[in-house]
């Protein structure tokens, strides 16, 4: 049999991925390896596929996702830090046609928005809600997020995250289980969580989102809420491989994957 | 013998030398040059190609979107 070259593979018939026609040619301002990036191409993977760009608009954080806008070929509002549930809601409510997300970070969604985020779930918008949760506050330079975990260091707790003193009084607060939080509200249709440190997880996390805006589409009532644990090798001061093991060994324990509600139901562990 | 010969082309200028994709490929296909591009990251290239079947693991783990993958039947 003849050698097969490079040359041979490499034709437009044999491709079997490339990013998606839905991300603009600017390159993520990202740092190497960060798990932004990833969300942002799979969401842009299921808008395509779905077929709904020209009906979609977003709605992006204040945090390192600030703008998000800039990458997608849809159209897109910045909201003020934590607002992005309260701007979703107003543009669903005007434009009930629209395909209407949030994309936050955990400060952004579980800090300064906890108030926008709570009544936005249990109002029961029909939008979708991605959560990029890294347990830390990225772009301003690492301060603790409520979803840090017990024991890690970051500028503000600099000798790691001590939810109590010794004698039990309180100090940085425990680790924020939000997404458990809001799968209790009678306005939530489906929560999970997911991740995107393996080709494994980034199958798994597409599904989600794309059951997530399907249930939109579909005009199923109900906020769809999408958790991705994710990393922030920059603050966590590891490079993005080790941060993505670490995010194994350390984040999944407090923030185990899966669906927590579908269909309105809670899911029994 | 395999059944499918893949390939990956990695757009040199925009990777950013994370090295997620050597983790992700099951082959051990990838690796990162010596030399660096125009920002000064060691890209990601294909040092084993003969090992690649064509499974798009580097391509759907890649934060930056700048691996496109082929895969040829035999
Ligand atoms: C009203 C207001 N308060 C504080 C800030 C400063 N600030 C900018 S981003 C941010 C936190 C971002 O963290 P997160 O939402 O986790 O996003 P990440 O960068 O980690 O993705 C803070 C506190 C601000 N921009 N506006
Ligand atoms: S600071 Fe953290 S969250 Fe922000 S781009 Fe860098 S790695 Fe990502
Ligand atoms: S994952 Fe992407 S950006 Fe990172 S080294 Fe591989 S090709 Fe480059
Ligand atoms: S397509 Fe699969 S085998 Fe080929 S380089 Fe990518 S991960 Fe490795
Ligand atoms: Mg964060």
């Amino acid at each position: 049999m003849a050698e097969i070259t490079l040359q041979d593979i490499i034709q437009p018939e044999n491709l079997v991925y490339e990013k998606s026609k839905l991300l603009t040619e600017k390159p993520f301002h990202y740092c190497p390896g960060c798990g932004h990036g990833t969300v942002h191409r799979i969401i842009a993977e299921v808008l395509e596929e779905l077929g709904v760009d020209d009906r979609t608009i977003g709605v992006s954080p204040v945090g390192c996702a600030v703008m998000a806008y800039d990458y997608f070929d849809v159209d897109f509002v910045e909201a003020a830090h934590g607002r992005a549930p309260a701007c979703a809601t107003g543009i669903k409510r005007v434009w009930p046609d629209k395909v209407v997300f949030s994309y936050q970070g955990d400060g952004d969604l579980a800090a300064i928005g906890t108030c926008e985020t709570i009544h936005t779930c249990n109002r029961g918008e029909n939008i979708t809600m991605i959560f990029v949760n890294n347990g830390i506050y990225g772009m301003t330079g690492g301060q603790m997020a409520p979803t840090t975990l017990v024991g890690m260091k970051t500028a503000t707790t600099p000798y790691g995250r001590m939810p109590q003193w010794p004698d039990g009084t309180p100090n940085n607060g425990f680790p924020l289980q939000i997404t458990q939080l809001i799968a209790q509200l009678p306005g939530t249709r489906y929560v999970t969580r997911q991740a995107v440190f393996s080709a494994a997880a980034v199958r798994n996390a597409k599904k989600a989102i794309k059951k997530a805006f399907q249930n939109q589409i579909e005009n199923k009532n109900g906020v769809n809420f999408v958790e991705i644990v994710s990393n922030c090798n920059s603050n966590w001061k590891m490079s993005a491989v080790d941060a993505n093991k670490w995010l194994q060994d350390n984040m999944l324990p407090v923030y185990p994957l899966g669906d927590l509600k579908d269909n309105f139901e809670l899911i029994k562990k | 013998m395999a059944k499918f010969r893949g390939a990956i082309v990695v757009d040199t200028e925009r990777c950013k030398g994370c090295g997620v994709c050597i983790t992700a490929c099951p082959c051990g296909v990838i690796e990162l040059a010596k030399e660096v591009n125009g920002k000064g990251y060691n890209y990601a290239f294909m040092a084993n190609p003969e090992a690649c079947i064509g499974c798009a693991s580097c391509g759907i783990t890649c934060p930056d979107g700048v691996i496109k993958v082929y895969k040829k039947a035999l």
